[in-house]
């Protein structure tokens, strides 16, 4: 009897067990400040050696095999290790433990000054790849030029545009919104002539909802060096809010949440006939989506301001250096080569939406049917987008956990009486708590 | 410990034979529990130890590492998050165990009864969701809980009705209830029913020739054989509550706005560490949860085992 206490010790133990196996270690920073030349990464993919890409983005694969063509000595490994958070925990939990760590890491633009702050990626002016300036547009590229120096390689972007299905649309006699208050218009006679439709999905997504306020001109974040505003009392954030919680009161939304089962089978069945998002889209659309193949067009997106041509950037992502991982000089020239080389072309044959100004212009990618939308050359909307997109716009330097506990806050909104200017509100509080914790001030 | 207890009583006894015999006889034992005991200071104390550590240091995005002393306890003390979290698990122990535990009692007493046609399938059956992985099965009862497309979609649909959606915030914590009920009713099942075989027949034979109803012979038996059983699975149970995750993390993909990311302790630890790097207040909230589940879990051990003296 005597040695039951000791068991319970055990058992509680072993919850700790999980925890204490991912503590911090102390950060030693990258190695070495000297600048590698472009002879020298040359030289490590002339030489080879093994390189551990951690990705999601499914054109990658098709580049890692022509990448090892090119390079017969380079041995890729590319990891699918999640999708978003899920791999951010992942990378997270490897630089802490302080092995395991990969020396390429797809990470989003929204998440890349958390790193970047953390020292956790490298600053890739070591590589010269401040040169790279004038390649990408300058969305993309100034999310990657954080602090001063350059975390990632752009790979993609999203400029915004909205997806419609047409068969929907034209069966309840539908005009294509123009301007948000259409959209409403259009989500009220939606629902009203099919009580299973909806305009759209949101079950409150923190990237959908930043970036339309980003589109309706808000900037509710200010970031200077460790100074940090936030305020969603502006008048851009004021205009989503008050669109938004009519769409909400209305119940015209479908509570569905993004990337789930009943989610793909609300854009196959014409439950959920519009999809605000990025131009990264189409590709997820004919591998997830093939049902309705022919049925969805793409539009520009919804106006605030009648007659106004705004957009934002909704996603897109790009490949950094962990300060951890091994093989700098490899790991580089993978990324350069996947980003900014020949691996640009082998990704938008596979789908994907560039980032590179070169390929946003030419005739080809522009002139380009999707069959998917019946045909329609949707890359010149997305194009189009891409020059519009509203400048000055400024993510969190901690982004990522702000965005986790969007939905224990503004979510609420989403489910009871609570508004989504309250629930806003209560976000920038518990933001700006965690902030100070960290060592920011926080206004 | 128990076993190095042993050792000094066994040195003790043997008092009055030569010093020297006694002193190579406790190396001797040394030689025996030292394996054990490096592993354990290995894979036990060092963990709690490190974790101790990490809880008195405090990382920070701007600033770096620092000794915060007990800062990050008194936060925890004084997180309402935290409590709310602690507040939910505790009402889930207090409605869901008692619920579980009946069940498992009332069938352990069905199938060892002896009444019940097909008593190994039966076993076998309210046994086997135990045997499912908690993931599998959470994402299997969560394609149910859909109301759009799962059953209780389909049962809206063929009857007309609209039922209550299982993962709205007010019956998420219900619906995980189910969920946990269902995967571990045949788990204890099977504690009651092995401390229930061992019951010796003879005990039955005396009762029956007393002229004892079935209901005597269970109070009177077959209850008070099973009060130490009942006492282990109340402590596991009350383990389990405590440490909910699995359940709520992976429904919080479908539902993200009724469960938190401080919806069970451990889940708010598990969202501290991983989505805000903060693995130094992950780490107290891990062991003041431990500590509190500690002092819950031998309390009731207390209890249960004062009623049997």
């Amino acid at each position: 009897m005597r040695r039951k206490p000791l068991r319970i010790a055990a058992l509680a133990t072993a919850a700790l067990l999980a925890l204490a196996a991912c503590g911090s270690d102390e950060d030693t920073g990258s190695g070495g400040g000297g600048t590698v030349s472009e002879a020298d990464v040359q030289a490590a993919l002339d030489k080879g050696g093994n390189l551990t890409v951690w990705a999601w983005e499914p054109t990658l694969k098709e580049v890692v095999v022509k990448f090892q063509a090119r390079y017969p000595n380079v041995k890729v490994d590319l990891v699918n290790a999640g999708t978003g958070n899920d791999q951010y925990t992942a990378l997270q939990n490897a630089i802490a433990a302080g092995s395991g760590v990969p020396d390429v890491a797809q990470i989003e633009y929204y998440a890349l000054p958390q790193f970047a702050l953390a020292k956790s990626v490298d600053d890739l002016k070591t590589f010269g790849a401040q040169s790279l300036d004038g390649t990408f547009t300058p969305g993309p590229w100034s999310s990657v030029s954080t602090g001063g120096g350059v975390y990632g390689i752009p790979m993609d972007s999203g400029p915004m545009a909205l997806f419609y299905n047409k068969e929907v649309f034209d069966k309840h006699g539908i005009t294509v919104p123009t301007t948000w208050a259409e959209y409403l218009d259009a989500a009220r006679k939606l629902h009203a002539a099919d009580p299973k439709a909806y305009i759209t999905s949101d079950a409150g997504d923190a990237g959908f909802t930043t970036s339309l306020i980003w589109q309706a001109g808000g900037k509710p974040y200010k970031v200077d060096g460790t100074s940090v505003t936030i305020d969603f009392s502006d008048q851009g954030s004021q205009e989503f809010v008050s669109t938004w919680q009519r769409l909400i009161d209305e119940k015209l939304l479908a509570p569905i949440t993004g990337w789930s089962d009943q989610w793909y089978q609300g854009l196959s069945n014409g439950t959920i006939a519009t999809l605000a998002t990025g131009a990264w889209m189409p590709a997820n659309f004919v591998t997830g989506v093939p049902g309705a193949s022919g049925k969805w067009r793409v539009a520009p997106m919804p106006q605030w301001q009648a007659g106004g041509n705004a957009s934002a950037e909704n996603g897109g992502s790009s490949l950094a250096l962990p300060a951890k991982g091994g093989n700098k000089e490899l790991a580089y020239g993978f990324v350069k080569y996947a980003n900014a080389d020949e691996g640009v072309q082998i990704r938008l044959d596979g789908g994907a939406f560039p980032a590179t100004t070169a390929e946003l212009k030419s005739e080809k990618f522009l002139g380009t049917e999707f069959a998917y939308f019946g045909g329609q050359k949707a890359n010149e909307i997305f194009a189009k987008s891409a020059e519009q997109v509203v400048s000055g716009w400024s993510y969190l330097p901690f982004q990522v956990y702000a965005n986790s506990v969007f939905n224990d806050t503004v979510g609420k909104a989403y489910v009871s009486g609570t508004t989504l200017q309250d629930g806003l509100n209560s976000w920038r509080q518990t933001c700006a708590k965690y902030g100070t914790d960290q060592g920011f001030s926080v206004k | 410990m128990a076993v190095a207890r042993v050792a000094i009583r066994r040195g003790a006894a043997r008092r009055s034979s030569p010093r020297g015999v006694t002193r190579r006889r406790s190396l001797v034992g040394l030689g025996f529990v030292g394996p054990f005991l490096a592993v354990f200071a290995l894979v036990f104390l060092a963990p709690i130890g490190y974790a101790i550590y990490l809880s008195l240091y405090r990382d920070r995005l701007v600033g770096g590492n620092s000794f915060v002393g007990l800062d990050n306890y008194t936060r925890a003390l004084r997180d309402a998050e935290f409590w709310s979290a602690l507040g939910r698990v505790t009402l889930f122990l207090a409605v869901q165990v008692p619920i579980m535990l009946f069940i498992a009692l009332l069938v352990a007493l069905a199938i060892d009864s002896g009444r019940l046609y097909g008593k190994s399938f039966f076993r076998v059956t309210i046994f086997m969701p135990y045997a499912v992985p908690a993931v599998v099965a959470t994402l299997m009862w969560g394609f149910m809980y859909g109301t759009r497309f799962g059953l209780i979609g389909n049962i809206n649909d063929a009857f007309g009705v609209t039922l209550p959606d299982p993962l709205s915030p007010d019956l998420v914590l219900a619906s995980i209830g189910n969920i946990v009920t269902w995967e571990f009713v045949g788990y204890n099942m099977l504690i009651f029913y092995s401390a229930l075989r061992v019951v010796p027949s003879s005990l039955y034979e005396a009762a029956e020739i007393d002229g004892a109803s079935q209901f005597r012979v269970i109070r009177a038996i077959k209850l008070p054989a099973i009060r130490g059983a009942l006492v282990i699975a109340t402590i596991f149970s009350v383990i389990g509550s405590f440490q909910l995750f699995n359940e709520p993390s992976i429904l919080q993909d479908l539902a993200p706005n009724a469960i938190t990311t401080y919806f069970t302790p451990n889940l708010y630890a598990f969202s501290l560490s991983f989505s805000g790097q903060q693995y130094n207040y992950s780490a107290a909230v891990a062991i003041v949860m431990a500590v509190i589940t500690m002092a819950i879990a031998y309390l009731v051990q207390l209890r249960g085992m004062r009623r049997e003296g």
